[in-house]
């Protein structure tokens, strides 16, 4: 097994026809990911052709999400449109009924994430991202922009707010490899959240530890240190960035930013450290402190 | 983006908020005319500062005529406060305040929804408000799919617990408070104090503005309010070659790609310089996916021209980026920057390529440049090299 993601999902591509997404799909199709259309409402009835290392695919285009469901099956959605079209595509995407709908866009304004997520939240779906790089259940599935050759199918899950501490980890880990491993994005609002990865990683029997990656800014970190108090009985093993970022200046992700006392990384160490997880100094010195607990 | 109070009440004089007359001044003389447009009488003389505390620092001057006017003005350009130099002051029209009240609404990030606050106890910091009276605070959650409607600001009004005879005008003014947030795709709308006039009109007196700037691309009018001349000199060259750059106060220049990674290697640099002299990274600067040559050279460029750097770590984890490009970004980065590269570079590639990439630097073989196998192994090097660079 693994998390939201497995070797069943069948994806949609939101943007597949423009650069970014024809570039990630063609990565996607040679992870062994199922994709099973793109959507583009000005190129319906067309297709995309990729040609990978073991042969040629073709991908139908689809003009509504609501088509490409009905006509493949899809359960899962990635989203690559700009920033001012990615409220709609992710309501389209709920209003057809897709339960898992993961949103690599960077860049959208608060307020729509604010009304996609409480519309998404309403009816069920769950939404990753945005500003995210998705997630890889590897050996099954790669949904968003994750490099697939990193390493393979293992024991370990990890859940991170950014994308290349997530590669890095992976790639620290490599010889151990992940049930899933997901970039939930460095927005001040965001769909799936640790607590959420938490759960679904301790009720995964593939699963055997948990590595937890934060970074400054709201409580979102404090917040799964009590979760994992309560709830998690498997081990996790902490990493929190940004101990010297200044007050006042976002660093990069939009959610990441220090605001007054709140949202600093030392808070959130010594709340998971106070949770009894273990929190390296470094990526390296986290991947030291999972290794010992799983070999 | 924060906004100066005169560029918050002029968003609630476009949106329909009550304000008073309230006109920004660079000089004495703009502030004497100001305070004659506004009609002679009594005004405040304001420093535009973002910071609170201006009152009791004696940023805030009240004025009968021009004259005096002027002479506050004088007085108040150039102050400092909390480390924030007044550069200009709103001269604001007068006014007899009979109550003094508080209404914010801002993101929350925790609930994923808005809230709002309010309270009939207006003038002093929120933040003392919530600690000392907080039953005096009303909290009310806002559903981002309604909004502040005529139902919810009637709600809002009734939690602060308004007199009766005001809550209905009180309640609106919250709702174009709200249009102001919804419209500029504000994260934070703040009044303190919003308040009751002697002769019974409900005005915002002092407005806090926050503005998200995903959301410039469609507020094309939000670039004009930033206030350039604050901002970092290195970090608006930066800006201005769409980088993403933070200035920070060490010796240690640091180029990454990806928030999280660079965030992180700012920390592992900080660690790393505990063991030499407590020397600390000097930036923040994520160069993202495409690490082309002239991004890595301009990146440089930015890094090498803030004098305090002597050493720069560049720390590259290759997803979609390959190794092998931003190696050869480096060696022409170099290239282009010429004599203008006296600052060593220790450079760490692992990922995509990474063969290819670090074969290309050891081939490049240039005398700044070394290359180590791990981040932390990097980042020691890199804290070595400026502690050796300063003693």
């Amino acid at each position: 097994m693994a998390i939201f993601l497995t070797e069943k999902s069948r994806v949609i591509v939101q943007g597949m026809t423009g650069s970014e997404g024809r570039k990630h799909t063609a990565r996607m199709l040679a992870a062994g990911t199922a994709i099973v259309g793109g959507v583009n409402p000005r190129k319906a009835g067309t297709r995309v052709e990729f040609a990978l290392a073991d042969g040629a695919r073709s991908i139908p285009v689809f003009g509504t999400v609501t088509d490409a469901v009905a006509a493949t099956g899809a359960d899962v959605s990635v989203i690559f449109v700009p920033p001012a079209f990615a409220k709609d595509a992710v309501i389209e995407a709920v209003d057809a009924g897709v339960p898992l709908i993961v949103i690599i866009t960077e860049g959208i304004p608060v307020a729509d994430t604010a009304l996609f997520f409480n519309y998404a939240q309403a009816k069920g779906v769950r939404l990753i991202g945005p500003n995210c790089p998705g997630l890889i259940s590897p050996g099954k599935s790669n949904v968003g922009i994750t490099p697939a050759d990193i390493t393979g199918p293992g024991k370990i899950g990890l859940v991170s707010k950014s994308g290349t501490l997530t590669y890095q980890m992976m790639y620290e880990l490599r010889d151990l490899g992940f049930s899933t491993a997901i970039g939930i994005g460095g927005d001040p609002i965001i769909g799936t959240t640790h607590i959420d990865a938490l759960a679904a990683f301790q009720a995964d029997p593939e699963t055997e530890a948990i590595v937890m990656i934060g970074e400054i800014g709201g409580d979102a970190e404090e917040r799964a240190a009590t979760f994992i108090k309560e709830h998690v009985t498997k081990p996790v093993v902490g990493y929190v960035a940004g101990f010297t970022a200044p007050e006042g200046k976002t660093m990069g992700h939009a959610g990441a930013i220090v605001s007054g006392t709140s949202g600093t990384a030392k808070a959130k160490k010594e709340a998971l450290e106070a949770a009894g997880v273990k929190v390296g100094k470094t990526p390296s010195e986290t991947a030291a402190l999972i290794r010992a607990i799983v070999s | 983006m924060d906004l100066f109070e005169y560029q918050a009440r002029d968003l609630f004089e476009a949106h329909g908020v009550p304000v008073l007359a309230g006109i920004v001044a660079e000089t004495p003389a703009e502030a004497r005319a100001a305070a004659e447009r506004i009609g002679g009488g009594t005004v405040v003389v304001k420093a535009q500062v973002k910071t609170g505390g201006r009152g009791k620092a004696g940023g805030i001057k009240l004025a009968h005529s021009p004259a005096e006017a002027e002479s506050a003005a004088q007085a108040i350009l150039g102050m400092d406060i909390k480390g924030h130099t007044v550069h200009r002051v709103m001269v604001a029209q007068g006014a007899r305040i009979a109550e003094e009240y508080y209404f914010s609404v801002l993101l929350d990030r925790s609930e994923r929804r808005y809230l709002a606050m309010c309270s009939v106890e207006g003038g002093m910091e929120i933040e003392q408000l919530a600690v000392e009276r907080p039953d005096a605070l009303a909290k009310v959650a806002v559903d981002p799919l309604v909004g502040i409607d005529a139902a919810k600001a009637t709600e809002i009004v009734a939690a602060a617990g308004f007199a009766p005879e005001i809550a209905a005008e009180v309640a609106d003014v919250i709702q174009k408070l709200w249009g102001v947030y919804l419209a500029e795709d504000a994260t934070l709308v703040e009044v303190n104090p919003l308040v009751r006039t002697e002769d019974g009109a409900i005005i915002a007196l002092d407005g806090k503005v926050t503005l998200d700037e995903n959301a410039a691309f469609r507020h094309p009018g939000h670039a004009d309010l930033a206030d350039v001349a604050a901002t970092d000199p290195l970090e608006a060259r930066a800006k201005a070659k769409d980088l993403n750059y933070v200035k920070l106060d060490g010796q240690v220049g640091v180029i990454g790609n990806g928030a999280g990674l660079v965030m992180s290697t700012l920390d592992v640099v900080a660690y790393a310089g505990e063991s030499f002299g407590g020397v600390k990274p000097a930036n923040f600067l994520d160069i993202g996916g495409g690490a082309s040559a002239e991004v890595m050279a301009a990146g440089l460029d930015i890094i090498l021209s803030d004098p305090q750097v002597r050493s720069v770590f560049v720390n590259v984890f290759g997803g979609i980026t390959a190794c092998d490009a931003v190696a050869t970004g480096i060696v022409a980065a170099l290239e282009i920057l010429g004599d203008h590269a006296t600052k060593p570079l220790v450079v760490r590639l692992d990922g995509n390529n990474v063969a290819e990439g670090r074969r290309i630097l050891i081939e490049a073989a240039h005398p700044l440049v070394s290359l180590e196998e791990t981040m932390d192994g990097a980042a020691a090097k890199a804290a070595e090299l400026a502690y050796l660079a300063a003693v």
